[in-house]
């Protein structure tokens, strides 16, 4: 009790110190009266007081260091801050350390560190962000969890067949070693042997290897382990660094340092090279080789042709860039560089083949670059195209006459040089009149333009026929592709036709009777030029002798009046598509010999009613053949064309012009306003002249068909290799059909499937991997030859490792 | 593992005298390799097919699969034929069904285990049945002639002298001179004849033991006979209508709609009997329902030349304008129609494979065809022309010319013929030919009778029990019966190709949509449901929506009912006018005529 009091009249002491300092006058007053009672309650009292002042105060930070907690009560270290008055050091702590022997080195060098390191501590993370982290962990282990089953899973969807209950016991007879693991040697003989056996670490049963075998192969297939995981370690983290390094680099847009680099690589190439030049020449002629093949890979390809996006682009800035052009001039060079034809030291028929082909190709493909072409270099092979659609056009209208050609053919030859530069200048001129008789088109003054020159007007002329042809004839479009096929035989005939004007020999052509003849050269060639157009000019005529009917009356006209022309011209492309009634059922028949020759006749007896005419009638309807071959075409034809989609027309007289009776809608409406629907597909009996096969879907075996390709398959062919072969007996044998017709899931009656476990799970795997491991040990270590070439490896192996070191 | 001990212990007990016992530390070089080589086919079958297999199954397997790749048995000896006897190419090309799939690298993962697997199933049916081929021993054997001598030279009568008694039995003639000429039929088994004589002769027999189940008169003209499914019933094309009949000869039904029947088919596996008639109807009755499949008028006249492709259980009809023309029952319209002879088609067949056709007409020629390119592979001229035309099994061709039958070999094999292989004469006009299916013999109906010629290598050796049984017990055909009448193939799947049906519909929607307008009467869609459009403001509440969908629908219902409404009223009041003017008529006397 004494003890105590004193205890309690000291701390008093000591507040009462401390008040002292602190508190008002008017307080000590408060405080004074308190130490007269001699109550237990006063400190508690006094202090309860001091709370009511400081509450008044507002000071919140006093309430939290009054604050009473276990650990402030207790310290950690025992010791407490407010016992000395001042702060308590790291190092008073960790001096006691310092000296303590036990303590590890480590700890001592980490608290050093500690001590001097100036940093603040990181915040701990808060709440939100520890959980998400817990969570992404526990994620993932659960994942890697279920994973594990993965394997299982799939392979028994795989499976063709899967038997319930998973594991069975394995009925029938066991292996011998099984069987003889319980036996124990008892005859004194075999206990001898066993004995030795032991002592050698032999194998008693069934094993192959001895304990000391298998124990050294464990050893080196792990040792292998390690060292086959280090290297793959090594080289998926350098893989990764290059992969790195590629990404960041690839990221760099600027283009001087990808010029830079360039630059260098080929700069290090060439370098490379030239050394290799002079070490290793058979390395450097594969590295030879192997440029040439990328220049003969350029030349196949259609890079640094007018082709690319970017050249197009340059090909439209050209005009107004001088460096835009300059650049395409470079990528052109380049092309021609990588394009040139190496010339090959060849044999004279290799020349004269090249002669050859140079005939066959259209002359002017050969022609020399004209000089007023457009600055732009792309542009230039325009003209010759351009002039190769006009020459197209005549084509229609010119006639072969092959008579006359077989003579010039020697001639041609010789002047085929002379004639290039020529001919071009009068496609040219050709053009000229064409787009000037384009622009007059629709103020049509025949009259006036016939005094103008003649050549010139001959040659507008037929540029019109060719522009009307085209408009009129809007179906017959297919014509021009073929014309251009023919574009060679064109060249040819041409030339054909500019020599005959040459051979003073040659009569005059009909139509070149009716002008006067000119002198001049070129007139001359303009004239001929003429002649071959002179029967477009009576087309014309024949088309305007019908003119009056509706387009597609001339349409059918102009086509009929082709089918006159081309009476003499064999390739036409309608004339092809229709029947000859010759070619239908005309074969040589073999006629067969019967050396029973019948004495009956049919009509006889067969037919009583028809009597004696029936011989007559059938007689009359054998020969009655062409009838029926033409009846059967008109039929066929018939189909064709219901067959085929119909045009529609859509325009309206009187909307944007005017209406009324006698007048029609403009050409240019008209076709405006004509849909023409996509061609029908190919006739399945195109090419079968006496058989019609319908058309018509069969709808009724539709219902039965799979009308949607059904899940894993892409497209229909592989839907349709997989039903192909039949399942029922008809077709297989019985053991085919119980494979084929197998239930997927075998369930054994009465017993009782349960889920997968764990143990069936692990274990499994292990087996798995130890049977595919075993047979390999066998192999090294027992084999003579086998187990030789292991070691050998093996040795290798260690010898790359120790290099490496 | 177990594997070398086994070996082990088997050539302990067996070899005792021969080598010393075998031990495990004694490595020889053999073992190795078989060690090796049984390594290699534990993967190779690890790869091959990734299942689940018990232990001891793998046991046993590896235990076999060791035996064979060793090559040696327990008695040590050496296979000499090791692993499967191979099969030769032709017989797994004979089995090959399809192409295989070429682009499985293309395919989705799933799909091509998907694939594969087929792949294996397929190529696994094909070599069973491949090697399931040597179970058909029997191959057919042709006349020879001996140098110099034409086989077509040599008559009946020596064949069947040469032969043994049950084969020479097989000629024979049959004098029936009242009511000829006749037509006639085997049934599909090759054990029954059906004739049927032009004046009402109708006879089924067991032809082979001369048995005859039954004979009758039908008072009319017989214009053709045709045995149905079975040799229970048939049908005969008299003048007026179409009968079936028993083998009794009771007459089962009396089809009033198949009238005027000149020609006549039977679809076995569709139980479809194919009719063609004087009035130029094709008509398909179903025998096994007893109702019309489809009438289809095919505007060409009387049709008296019919053939059916037993491929694909199309119907070709002869036409008198040289065409011949092809017929499924789903269109009304032929699937192919080609132009074969310049006079009319006399009679036409095709093979059994539906490769080949074969057409004489009116020109005196005999043309083969190849019926799936249409086109046309060798011409012939006959003097006399042929007018009936059968093919074998086997591909002979029998065509009568006159009196005289004649049988070609090779029609499409080899080079074109010169000379008939056989040939026989007969008397009367030949009025129809068939071939006995599983026989040598060809049948010959003509005016005077019927003949059973003896054709060496006209029918097929082997026959496939389960379809068609030649040596059926009753209970056997009965059953035969049902099961065939549960695997009949539905009508809708006649097509030019049978295997449409394993092809997937690469039809438009435009065009099903069609087919289904057609199908059904109406478009479904061609006034789309109503879909309320959506509101705010709690106007798009399901109650809101369903208030709204039925405004329309009320209004959709109330503009029916305004129409019917008013059709009604116009009704009545036609109704009434009608009345009115009737009652005026009523009221007409004698004098109204003159009020005007």
């Amino acid at each position: 009790m004494d003890s105590s009091q004193r205890k309690r009249g000291k701390m008093a002491a000591v507040l009462v110190d401390e008040d002292e300092e602190e508190l008002s006058p008017d307080e000590e007053n408060i405080i004074s009266a308190s130490e007269d009672e001699e109550d237990s309650d006063d400190d508690r009292k006094h202090t309860k007081l001091l709370e009511a002042i400081s509450s008044l105060g507002g000071k919140r930070k006093r309430m939290q260091a009054e604050r009473s907690e276990a650990s402030l009560q207790i310290s950690e270290f025992s010791v407490n801050a407010d016992g000395a008055g001042e702060k308590v050091e790291l190092s008073d702590l960790l001096g006691s350390v310092e000296k303590t022997p036990g303590a590890p080195n480590k700890t001592k060098k980490q608290l050093k560190n500690l001590q001097n390191s100036k940093e603040t501590l990181e915040l701990p993370l808060s709440r939100q962000q520890t959980e998400k982290i817990q969570r992404s962990v526990a994620y993932e282990r659960s994942s890697k969890e279920v994973s594990r089953w993965e394997s299982v899973i799939t392979q028994n969807q795989k499976a063709e067949q899967i038997i319930f209950p998973l594991k069975q016991e394995t009925a029938g007879p066991k292996r011998v070693e099984q069987v003889v693991a319980g036996w124990k040697a008892q005859t004194p003989l075999e206990q001898q042997i066993f004995s030795l056996l032991h002592s050698n670490h032999q194998p008693i049963t069934d094993p192959v290897l001895t304990p000391m075998e298998e124990a050294s192969i464990r050893a080196m297939s792990l040792e292998e382990a390690k060292i086959r995981r280090a290297e793959l370690q090594k080289a998926r983290a350098l893989q990764s660094y290059y992969e790195a390094k590629a990404r960041r680099e690839k990221k760099i847009k600027s283009k001087k340092y990808h010029k830079v680099q360039k630059k260098a690589k080929r700069k290090e190439f060439l370098k490379q090279f030239d050394e290799m030049m002079k070490t290793d020449p058979a390395a450097a002629l594969e590295e030879l080789k192997k440029m040439e093949l990328s220049r003969m890979e350029e030349r196949m390809s259609l890079k640094h042709q007018n082709s690319g996006k970017w050249a197009k682009t340059k090909a439209i800035m050209a005009k107004y860039d001088d460096s835009a052009r300059k650049a395409m001039q470079q990528q052109l060079e380049l092309n021609k560089e990588l394009t040139q034809k190496l010339i090959v030291p060849s044999d004279d028929d290799d020349e004269g083949n090249g002669d050859d082909e140079a005939s066959a190709l259209p002359d002017f493909v050969n022609e020399p670059e004209s000089a007023d072409g457009s600055v732009n270099p792309w542009m230039r092979g325009k003209l010759s195209s351009e002039g190769r659609e006009v020459t197209a056009d005549p084509d229609t209208t010119t006639t072969e006459e092959p008579a006359s050609s077989q003579r010039r053919e020697e001639e041609q030859d010789q002047e085929e040089e002379e004639e290039e530069n020529e001919e071009e200048q009068l496609l040219r001129h050709f053009e000229t009149k064409r787009k000037l008789r384009q622009d007059e088109e629709d103020d049509l003054v025949p009259v006036a333009q016939e005094k103008e020159d003649g050549a010139q007007e001959d040659a507008r002329e037929t540029a019109r026929d060719v522009q009307e042809e085209e408009e009129e004839e809007e179906e017959e479009d297919e014509e021009e592709e073929e014309q251009e096929e023919v574009v060679s035989e064109f060249n040819a005939l041409f030339n054909r036709l500019m020599k005959r004007t040459r051979t003073p020999t040659e009569p005059p052509p009909p139509g070149k009777a009716s002008r006067p003849q000119e002198a001049e050269l070129a007139h001359e060639e303009e004239g001929l030029l003429d002649e071959g157009l002179v029967r477009a000019r009576t087309m014309e005529d024949l088309e305007a002798l019908v003119h009056d009917g509706t387009v597609e009356e001339t349409a059918v006209s102009v086509s009929h009046a082709a089918s006159v022309d081309t009476a003499s011209e064999p390739h036409s492309k309608k004339k092809k598509k229709e029947i000859d009634p010759s070619e239908v059922l005309t074969k040589d028949a073999n006629v067969i010999k019967v050396p029973l020759a019948p004495t009956l006749v049919e009509g006889d007896e067969g037919e009583e009613e028809e009597g004696p005419s029936a011989q007559m009638s059938i007689i009359k309807e054998a020969f009655a053949g062409d009838d029926v071959i033409s009846d059967f075409l008109k039929d066929k034809k018939k189909q064709e064309e219901a067959g085929q989609p119909k045009v529609v027309d859509l325009t309206l007289p009187g909307w944007g012009e005017w209406g009324g009776v006698g007048l029609k809608p403009s050409r240019y409406k008209r076709r405006k306003f004509r849909l023409k629907p996509p061609p029908a597909a190919p006739r399945k009996d195109q090419k079968l002249p006496a058989v019609i096969i319908s058309e018509k879907r069969n709808s009724s075996i539709a219902l039965h068909q799979v009308s949607q390709l059904p899940f894993p398959f892409q497209d229909s062919t592989q839907f349709e290799t997989c039903i192909r072969s039949p399942v029922g007996q008809t077709w297989n044998t019985q053991n085919t059909v119980k494979k084929l017709t197998a239930p997927k899931v075998v369930t054994k009656l009465g017993s009782i499937i349960e889920p997968l476990k764990k143990e069936d799970l692990l274990p499994e795997e292990k087996s798995a991997g130890a049977l595919k491991k075993r047979p390999q040990i066998v192999l090294e270590e027992k084999g003579g030859n086998a187990g030789k070439r292991g070691g050998g490896a093996r040795r290798a192996q260690q010898q790359k490792r120790k290099k490496k070191k | 593992m177990a594997a070398p001990v086994q070996e082990a212990l088997a050539n302990t007990h067996v070899e005792k005298k021969k080598k010393p016992p075998k031990r495990y530390w004694e490595e020889t070089k053999n073992e190795d390799d078989k060690n090796t080589d049984k390594d290699v086919k534990d993967k190779n079958s690890e790869g091959e097919a990734p299942q689940e297999v018990s232990d001891k199954k793998d046991d046993e397997r590896r235990k076999k699969r060791k035996r064979r790749i060793d090559g040696k048995f327990i008695s040590g000896k050496k296979d000499p034929f090791p692993g499967e006897a191979p099969i030769p190419q032709e017989q797994l090309k004979k089995f090959q069904r399809g192409k295989k799939f070429q682009k499985l690298n293309r395919a989705r993962k799933k799909a091509k285990e998907i694939i594969t697997q087929s792949e294996a199933a397929s190529a696994l049916a094909q070599k069973e049945a491949a090697r399931y081929d040597l179970l058909l021993p029997e191959e057919a054997g042709f006349l020879e002639g001996e140098e110099g001598e034409d086989t077509c030279t040599v008559s009946q009568e020596d064949i069947a002298e040469a032969v043994d008694i049950t084969s020479g039995a097989k000629y024979f003639n049959l004098h029936l001179t009242q009511f000829g000429p006749y037509r006639l039929d085997y049934s599909r088994t090759g054990r029954h004849l059906l004739l049927g004589g032009r004046r009402g002769h109708v006879s089924c027999i067991e032809w082979q033991t001369k048995n005859l189940m039954c004979e009758m008169n039908v008072m009319e003209t017989v214009q053709d006979i045709k045995w149905l499914h079975t040799e229970a019933m048939f049908a005969v094309a008299q003048k007026k209508w179409l009968y079936i009949y028993d083998s009794k000869g009771i007459e089962l039904h009396c089809i009033k709609k198949f009238n005027d029947v000149l020609r006549m088919q039977f679809l076995p596996y569709h139980f479809l009997l194919a009719t063609a008639s004087a009035t130029g109807f094709l008509q398909y009755l179903d025998v096994s329902v007893g109702k019309e499949v489809a009438a289809i008028c095919t505007k060409s006249g009387r049709l008296d030349v019919m053939a059916q492709n037993p491929y694909n259980a199309i119907i070709h009809l002869g036409h008198p304008n040289g065409t011949v023309s092809l017929w499924s029952p789903n269109q009304k319209e032929p699937l192919v129609k080609m132009l074969c002879h310049r006079g009319a088609v006399r009679s036409l067949t095709v093979d059994k494979t539906g490769t080949y056709m074969v057409t004489s007409g009116l020109d005196r020629k005999l043309k083969v065809y190849d019926i799936r390119a249409f086109k046309p592979l060798h011409k012939y001229f006959l003097p006399a022309g042929a007018s009936c035309l059968s093919l074998s099994q086997k591909g002979l061709l029998s065509a009568a010319t006159g009196d005289v039958v004649q049988v070609y070999r090779d029609v499409w094999g080899g080079g074109p013929i010169s000379k008939p292989y056989m040939a026989h004469r007969v008397r009367g006009s030949v009025w129809g030919v068939g071939f006995c299916p599983f026989e040598d013999v060809l049948g010959i109906g003509h005016g005077e009778g019927f003949t059973s010629m003896i054709v060496p290598g006209a029918g097929e050796p082997n026959f496939d029990a389960l379809d068609v049984n030649p040596y059926r017990s009753l209970k056997q055909r009965q059953e035969w019966e049902v099961k065939a009448l549960l695997e009949k193939v539905q009508p809708e799947l006649i097509g030019l190709d049978p295997g449409l049906l394993g092809k997937v519909d690469q039809a438009t929607f435009e065009q099903k949509h069609k087919e289904r307008v057609e199908a059904l009467g109406y478009d479904p869609l061609a006034n789309e449901k109503f879909k309320p459009r959506f509101k705010k403001r709690g106007k798009s509440a399901a109650g809101a929506v369903e208030k709204r969908k039925k405004k329309v629908a009320h209004e959709d219902q109330r503009d029916v009912i305004r129409k019917t409404v008013e059709e009604r009223m116009e009704r009545e009041k036609e109704r009434k006018e009608s009345a009115k003017q009737q009652a005026e008529q009523g009221r007409k006397t004698a004098l109204d005529r003159f009020k005007k």
